[in-house]
């Protein structure tokens, strides 16, 4: 059974941007990403288990998602433009194979 | 290596020969990758330009390999992309992943990391608010494959 127990998201956004700054947002978490493709040592096929969404969304409303395959690497990273016209929180979601949901917020000022 | 026929794959016509090959060689065809394919295409052919994909020439590993694509568009209500698929045409999963993009990111321009089984070509595909696709491709030596 493939281990989630280390898994931990990471952001990193500017802690504040000028009106209609355009900042990079950059995202990690630790997931294995277990393609499908593998076997144990046993020879035995290991099941597939990804983290198959990633959504971002600005004060509730979302800006940007990734839909991911089995080809992304593990410790998925994502990085994505954001245009900040106003302060607010930005939140991402991470959901797996089964349902197992990770989120990770940060705040945003305009000045 | 033996050259001509190699029965798990063939040489491919149509939507993937088109969008992989040109001057980077003949395309690997495979089910997964003309079903993918079809399904973004919906009809339309694609035209190359306003999309670049960053890739390295060589990875030497390939279970992480970064590639950055970026479209040239204004990303505003009236015109902007809508999504970007990724594609890798030799892997086992060739679509490897799909970004829906917002006017609010203000610039089309993502980063990922990605697994490449062999050396191949990776081809992204914009889909602009205008129901257009644009296309880039790039052929990515792979050192140590990266799938698996």
């Amino acid at each position: 059974m493939t281990d989630l127990s280390a898994v931990r998201p990471r952001l990193r956004v500017p802690t504040s941007a000028a009106p209609g700054e355009i900042v990079e947002i950059r995202t990690l978490i630790s997931h294995p990403m277990e393609s499908g493709q593998r076997v144990d040592a046993a020879g035995q096929p290991i099941p597939r288990l990804i983290i198959h969404s990633l959504v971002a969304r600005y004060n509730g409303r979302e800006v940007f998602r990734a839909d991911w395959g089995a080809s992304v690497a593990a410790n998925p990273y994502q990085a994505f433009m954001l245009r900040i016209d106003e302060p607010g929180e930005l939140t991402l979601t991470w959901t797996d194979d089964l349902g197992n949901v990770w989120t990770d917020a940060a705040t945003i000022a305009v000045g | 290596m033996v050259r001509g026929f190699d029965r798990r794959r063939v040489l491919a016509t149509g939507a993937a020969a088109g969008l992989v090959a040109g001057a980077l060689g003949p395309a690997a065809a495979s089910p997964l990758l003309d079903a993918h394919l079809a399904e973004i295409l919906a009809g339309r052919t694609p035209r190359a330009g306003r999309i670049t994909l960053d890739t390295p020439e060589v990875a030497e590993n390939g279970a992480m390999v970064a590639i950055g694509i970026r479209v040239d568009s204004p990303m505003t209500e009236a015109d902007h992309v809508r999504r970007i698929f990724l594609i890798a045409e030799r892997n086992p999963r060739p679509a490897v992943a799909t970004f829906h993009l917002t006017p609010q990111m203000g610039r089309a321009e993502v980063q990922s990391r990605i697994r490449l089984a062999e050396t191949q070509t990776v081809v992204a595909i914009a889909e602009t608010s205008d129901g257009e696709l644009h296309r880039a491709a790039n052929r990515v030596v792979v050192t140590i494959g990266g799938c698996g």
